[in-house]
């Protein structure tokens, strides 16, 4: 089962700015998603997860064979998909353990979410020690004082507990050590192995060095310019985007 | 979360008054006051003299109750106050002095918004029915013998307040109305006047209630009058936690309410008053709450508005003693166009005395706040210290909260600080709670629970449970009763 994107047309306001994508990632696949930064990668991550500024002009967003164009988020967060965040929003007031014991619930089918969670508890200090979060991270509000580092850790901990079936990745490595990186890496291949699919959006893909991509989709202004595999993550490791301009010319390839 | 004021000096010396309005100019829009609530019909003197003749009162009670009603013809209706525009006085003797027909007869008569909520609750039908207004006596006397055993056996007396003003006289005629004075204010007379039902308590010397009194399901129905006057007196050393009220959902079928708590903490004794009140959304409520703290004593309030139509609601504790202290912990949630206008008031009367008022709100849906508090450190309150942290939270661009802390400071040893915060939801934040799998409404009762999580901790732990599900049913758009 798929997670197909087609002929997707986006505006903010009155701007255009996705413009006929069309993606498709099969569960057990790595999808890599590059292009320089303001090509609308992030763009089309938050519009794929119902972001309500996103107006989709034309084109579906389809998850399991059913269409989620006009369904909201927490709709399709429910279908399996799950967005981690580059940028994560501050909460004051609420903490990993209740939004995480919250979201469990609803999965349960509970109408009271604030139902303790049998055995979540020992899971999420589990989960957190081995992505290098603290217990106290898990009693802070979310996102309120994390490093750069914290925040990506603390998305990566909601993705293990509440194991969607598709996980879109934007910049899940930038801010992280070597390390770092190859915690990603690892987090992906489990992923992937135990039938779930990966869309991993990058601008510079440090990640790829550790993991092999099914698929390459490279956008340049809102639209693909370029459809491959490894060797596009090797040009781009080169040549970085330069060679955008002359292919935006001559058409995608 | 934004700071918008932080700590007040005392900037006097010597022996005049300071007052000081603090005020937060962007939430400070001028309210639109009416010019006096309009109060329609009469309360005659022949009323009073039956409601004090049906109830077999002593002379001096019915004295009192005329003595207010000549007070309540005299004040002024209040000039003060948004968004009331008149008080029906024919109401009030139609429905309360002559209850001839109960509210509602059946559970299918009730608002079916009211019914899915306790069948949302999950509470017994026997509780529902009980809360509904459905029957008068909670079938609960298994659970709750032995807990009355257990306060007999410590001496606490805790009967309905007529039945003590027959039984103890002298105890009662000691504290009641000499802590909430009946020429306060119009409403306060004419809960004197009319005053039926509320419970009263007296804990002996050095008695320590080993668990917080769930009144409600001990004298449930003597709680729920319109006019119900509550008097709690601890006796020195001793301690009591006294929870009034439940958070579920109640439907009531007449519009104004005017009651009153009166607390009276002698030396080194300790009260905890909560009330957690969701009433439907017809209620014009005024809920007039005092207490008096002797030397070392400690009163706590917690009061939660959830429901009504308006609340006007200020629990305050006159520090009377040295070294007596206070805290008040007010929540109030206006989802809807209702209006919660809330606070606390303390009044430092004696040297090292103590006070701390923590103030929340939450408007929603066109809700309105209103935070009024007072701080009054008078002249020889040496060393007395104060802190009023007041917290708004504003779920949306419809709704919104004032507040108006007032501090007067004739003493200057006193050290008292204010801060107040504003805190709005963005759409982002919802659309992260959203993309993790939450409704809209999931999301912001997430926030909303967040919020006052702090305040929840130290009550006990199925009153917690209950009232974070009422919260969440409020915030899911099906909370607004009636």
């Amino acid at each position: 089962m798929p997670l197909i994107v087609e002929d997707l047309s986006v505006a903010v306001d009155s701007k255009r700015i996705l413009d006929d994508i069309s993606l498709r990632v099969d569960r057990g696949e790595l999808l890599v998603i590059m292009g320089p930064n303001g090509s609308g990668k992030t763009s089309l991550a938050l519009t794929i997860m119902g972001h309500p500024s996103y107006r989709v002009l034309k084109g579906r967003i389809i998850i399991d064979g059913e269409d989620v164009t006009d369904k909201p988020p927490d709709y399709r967060a429910l279908k399996g998909l799950f967005l981690l965040f580059q940028n994560p929003v501050e909460i004051p007031g609420v903490n990993l353990k209740s939004l995480l014991r919250a979201a469990l619930n609803k999965r349960m089918g509970k109408t009271d979410l604030t139902e303790p969670v049998p055995g979540l508890e020992e899971k999420l200090v589990a989960e957190a020690k081995m992505l290098g979060l603290s217990e106290e991270h898990l009693e802070r509000d979310i996102n309120v004082g994390f490093s750069g580092g914290e925040k990506k850790r603390s998305e990566l901990l909601q993705a293990k507990i509440l194991r969607p079936r598709y996980v879109i990745m934007d910049e899940p490595d930038s801010g992280l050590d070597v390390d770092g990186v190859r915690m990603v890496a690892d987090i992906i291949r489990e992923l992937i192995s135990t039938g779930n699919a990966v869309v991993l959006i990058t601008h510079y893909p440090r990640v790829l060095e550790y993991v092999e991509p099914s698929r390459v989709v490279v956008i340049h202004k809102g639209r693909i310019v370029a459809t491959g595999g490894r060797e596009l993550v090797d040009k781009i490791n080169v040549e970085g985007y330069k060679w955008l301009g002359e292919a935006e010319n001559g058409g995608s390839g | 979360m934004r700071v918008i004021s932080g700590w007040v000096k005392p900037r006097m010396a010597g022996a005049v008054e300071l007052s000081e309005i603090l005020e937060h100019p962007e939430y400070m829009e001028p309210i639109p006051y009416r010019r006096e609530i309009e109060i329609r019909g009469r309360i005659s003197r022949s009323l009073v003299e039956e409601i004090s003749r049906a109830k077999k009162e002593p002379e001096w009670m019915l004295r009192l109750r005329l003595r207010a009603l000549e007070a309540f013809e005299k004040l002024p209706a209040p000039k003060w106050i948004y968004g009331i525009e008149s008080i029906d006085l024919d109401e009030i003797t139609t429905y309360y002095v002559k209850p001839v027909e109960k509210p509602v007869e059946d559970w299918d008569q009730l608002p079916s918004e009211i019914r899915s909520i306790y069948e949302k609750l999950g509470l017994p039908e026997f509780y529902a029915k009980y809360l509904a207004g459905l029957s008068t006596v909670l079938d609960s006397e298994t659970v709750y013998s032995s807990m009355k055993k257990v306060l007999e056996k410590l001496g606490v007396i805790m009967i309905p307040m007529e039945e003590a003003v027959r039984k103890y006289p002298g105890l009662v005629k000691k504290y009641f109305s000499r802590i909430y004075p009946l020429m306060e204010h119009k409403f306060s007379a004419l809960h004197y006047a009319l005053w039926s039902g509320g419970v009263f308590v007296y804990v002996p010397k050095n008695v320590r209630v080993p668990y917080p009194i769930e009144a409600f399901f001990y004298v449930g129905s003597e709680l729920e009058g319109q006019f119900e006057h509550t008097l709690i007196v601890a006796d020195e050393g001793s301690e009591l936690t006294f929870i009034e009220g439940c958070s579920a959902p109640r439907f009531k079928k007449y519009s104004f309410h005017d009651g009153m708590v009166e607390l009276y903490a002698h030396r080194s004794s300790r009260i905890s008053f909560i009330t957690v009140q969701n009433w439907s959304r017809n209620i014009i409520n005024f809920n007039n709450k005092r207490g008096v703290a002797e030397e070392n004593a400690y009163i706590e309030w917690l009061e939660g508005s959830i429901g009504s139509k308006y609340t006007v609601t200020y629990p305050s504790t006159i520090l009377r003693g040295e070294g007596s202290g206070t805290s008040s912990i007010v929540v109030g949630i206006a989802n809807g166009p209702y209006i919660k206008d809330t606070g606390s008031k303390v009044i430092h009367a004696a040297p090292n005395t103590r006070s701390r008022i923590i103030s929340k709100s939450i408007s929603s849906r066109g809700g309105v706040n209103i935070y009024r508090g007072m701080v009054q450190v008078n002249r020889g309150a040496r060393y007395s210290r104060s802190h009023v942290q007041c917290d708004s939270l504003i779920l949306d661009g419809k709704s919104k909260a004032y507040t108006y802390p007032i501090i007067h400071i004739m003493d200057n040893t006193a050290d008292v600080g204010h801060e107040a915060t504003t805190g709005r939801i963005n759409p982002e934040q919802l659309y992260y709670l959203q993309t993790r799998g939450l409704s809209e409404d999931q999301a912001k009762s997430l926030i909303v629970l967040g919020y006052i999580r702090d305040i929840l901790r130290g009550l006990p732990l199925e009153y917690v449970a209950m009232l974070s599900r009422v919260i969440q049913l409020e915030f899911e758009r099906i909370g607004g009763v009636g």
